[in-house]
């Protein structure tokens, strides 16, 4: 049986239950790399350019070990688009070439484009040529491939309820539900971009640390697509970054929501699009307490810790103080 | 109506033909200085590359000097530039200036679109004016491009470098008064003529490919005038981009001379087999095609944090060592000290002449 290796990271978040249903169903064993630990980093800022940003050096860490391992293909996709005029951003465009030109013992690869931005054409063709490389017939890799699609939408419907992504695939792949945490007396919306904000190495597991201190937490994917859709074209023009687009409609559809006391955005140093996605929406949110966090593989766990710390404190001081007199909060 | 427009090397030049010749009242915003820099950084998203920054610098010192209306070009990504014009605009208006912006999205090699896009910018003029005017822009662009590649082929050969500045400023001021295409060709002639004339010296010209990022390329206060130092130092730079193929290239699709894109995209193949928005296929395409023309070396300059850019960085050194061609990258924010620019400038310099020598040296055993 082949064995198709697959990252633990970037759009494994977004896409893993439909790429390993696919692979399986074409008759290969999916090999995924371990949860992002230091061993990672470290392999992935060694071989990553600088400048890179740290998911994108995280996911090189991954692609590293996955070498190292006996594979008989590297699953290595290239997301140009997952919707009609829209991109993800240049580096998921040349990631292939990017991990290409920096690792030279890699095993054969497979390197889907992703790319819908005019029509689905190139990606059917795309699907019936690894079908080929798998000595498929016709028709079938694309049979494969929607009922991939079925089971992610399956995984999508875990993560409407208040599971993180991660948490989902691990439901979808048979894992019990975790116990919900609780009690909470907080409501923060949490936004980013999923490859970092559900990695807990990357994102100083700042979902776990949240639901400590009592906050029940309001994620993008809890929303209905359509908000979302509907704020962000409230814009004078369409952001056509997809995760852009999705950060800007959830956080002004949270905006609007009255059970939710503040929001948060995290935000990766060297990201292109948060660098403007984010100061966009702080210059929109007018009603309610915003902060935007950075994080990059520098970034000390305490600091993140005590900046959280001090914006539940003060969302806790400034609720108990509109209890008591009526008075408004900004003095 | 007074129209202002951001600065980017010389294109102010072709830009005040055009919105002149649209009836348009101009105020150009005074050239990029350290006060630029430092209102670009104070009030830009603190992680912008920095053409954003330099961008709002721009428009503030404009706005200051009585400018109501921005002019600004848009586009629709992946780069972060399609959403430039969106930002400032916000961040301006945060300010409490009052202004218009008009943004010139960038239509899919459709010329006529650009032609009804200015047209209506422009102050009551016909069409047949229009077309004129477009044309006579480009006839000065044509002329300041003409001027920098004699600047840039002269400059390190010639003993008196200053005087060869001077006539080169003088010529570019006098193409933006000019007001008759004869008048522009005479300017021309004149100050061709005159760079020519400089004694030159026979020290023996590394010639550099410089790639990258097209603002960080053109405008040579975002990349601390790393040419000018280039032709100090006796090394020829031959650039990537030039601001007439960008437009031929995106803007007329190609109609207006023989484009040499296609070539350049193949050439990057197999390096990097798949657009990655800006300029950073051409980056690898043309770092291929200078090694091909035996250069000594390339540099690639881009903003810190231009994605197209680190895609091709993360690719370069694959490419550097199969086509056996030195290159470097750097990268430029308001942080960067010149020092620092010049020393790392010199030693690749240094080297490129070091290996030179020894591959004439072994030529003659």
């Amino acid at each position: 049986m082949k064995k198709v290796g697959i990252a633990r990271a970037l759009f494994y978040y977004y896409y893993y239950p439909l790429w390993k249903t696919f692979f399986q169903e074409m008759g290969a064993e999916v090999l995924l790399s371990r949860e992002t630990n230091k061993l990672t980093i470290q392999n992935g800022i060694d071989l990553a350019v600088d400048e890179t940003c740290f998911p994108v050096k995280v996911y090189y860490g991954h692609v590293q070990e996955l070498c190292r391992q006996n594979i008989d293909y590297l699953f290595l996709p290239r997301v140009v688009s997952i919707e009609p005029r829209s991109y993800i951003c240049p580096k998921f465009m040349g990631l292939p070439d990017m991990i290409k030109a920096s690792m030279l013992d890699l095993p054969p690869v497979i390197d889907m484009v992703i790319d819908v931005s005019i029509n689905n054409k190139m990606l059917k063709r795309e699907i019936e040529r690894i079908g080929k490389i798998f000595g498929r017939r016709q028709g079938n890799a694309s049979a494969a491939y929607d009922h991939g699609l079925a089971e992610l939408e399956k995984c999508r419907a875990l993560s409407r309820q208040g599971f993180t992504l991660r948490e989902a695939v691990k439901i979808w792949e048979g894992d019990p539900l975790p116990p919900l945490p609780g009690p909470f007396d907080l409501n923060i919306g949490l936004l980013g971009h999923g490859y970092s904000l559900y990695d807990p190495v990357i994102s100083m597991n700042i979902v776990h640390t949240l639901r400590e201190m009592g906050c029940r937490l309001y994620f993008p994917e809890m929303l209905e697509m359509e908000d979302i859709e509907r704020e962000a074209a409230t814009l004078p023009k369409r952001v056509f970054w997809t995760l852009g687009r999705k950060m800007v409609g959830s956080s002004l559809q949270m905006e609007k929501d009255p059970r939710i006391d503040g929001i948060i955005y995290l935000a990766s140093f060297g990201c292109g699009p948060d660098s403007m996605i984010g100061e966009t929406i702080e210059r929109k949110m007018k009603d309610k307490v915003y902060m935007l966090l950075t994080v990059d593989e520098h970034t000390g766990e305490a600091g993140l810790h005590t900046r959280l710390e001090a914006f539940c404190d003060m969302l806790r001081r400034r609720r108990s103080i509109s209890h008591e007199s009526y008075l408004s909060s900004h003095g | 109506m007074k129209v202002t427009f951001p600065h980017m090397g010389n294109a102010c030049i072709t830009i005040n033909a055009l919105l002149k010749g649209l009836n348009l009242e101009v105020i150009t915003p005074p050239p990029i200085s350290k006060k630029t820099f430092e209102l670009g950084v104070k009030y830009s998203p603190e992680f912008a590359c920095l053409p954003l920054k330099l961008n709002v610098g721009n428009f503030i010192e404009a706005l200051e000097k009585g400018a109501d209306t921005i002019v600004m070009a848009g586009g629709w990504g992946p780069c972060r530039f399609g959403y430039y014009a969106q930002v400032e605009r916000d961040i301006l208006k945060d300010l409490g200036y009052e202004f218009e912006i008009v943004i010139l999205e960038a239509p899919d090699h459709q010329v006529s679109e650009l032609v009804q896009q200015l047209k209506s910018l422009g102050n009551n003029i016909s069409l047949w004016k229009a077309i004129n005017t477009i044309h006579f822009a480009w006839m000065k662009l044509q002329a300041v491009e003409t001027l920098e590649k004699e600047l840039e082929f002269c400059l390190p050969r010639v003993i008196d470098k200053s005087l060869l500045q001077k006539i080169y400023q003088t010529a570019l001021q006098d193409t933006d008064a000019a007001c008759s295409r004869k008048k522009i060709q005479q300017i021309l002639h004149q100050a061709v003529l005159e760079m020519r004339e400089i004694p030159q010296s026979r020290q023996q010209i590394i010639k550099i490919g410089l790639v990258g990022e097209i603002y960080t390329i053109l405008e040579p206060s975002s990349n601390y005038h790393l040419i000018d130092y280039m032709g100090y130092l006796g090394v020829e730079v031959t650039r990537a981009i030039y601001l007439s193929d960008w437009i031929n290239d995106h803007l007329l699709g190609g109609w207006i001379k023989k484009s040499h894109n296609r070539h350049i995209i193949r050439s990057s193949q197999p390096y990097i087999n798949y657009f990655v928005g800006g300029h950073g296929q051409q980056t690898i395409g043309y770092t291929v095609d200078f090694a091909r023309r035996h250069y000594h070396g390339v540099i690639q300059i881009a903003p810190l944090t231009c994605m197209p850019e680190i895609v091709a960085h993360s690719i370069l050194p694959r490419v550097s060592e199969a086509e056996n061609i030195p290159v470097m990258t750097m990268y430029f924010d308001e942080h960067a000290g010149e020092a620092g620019i010049q020393t790392r400038l010199e030693a690749f310099v240094d080297m490129l002449r070091r290996k030179n020598r020894r591959q004439d040296n072994s030529k003659e055993a």
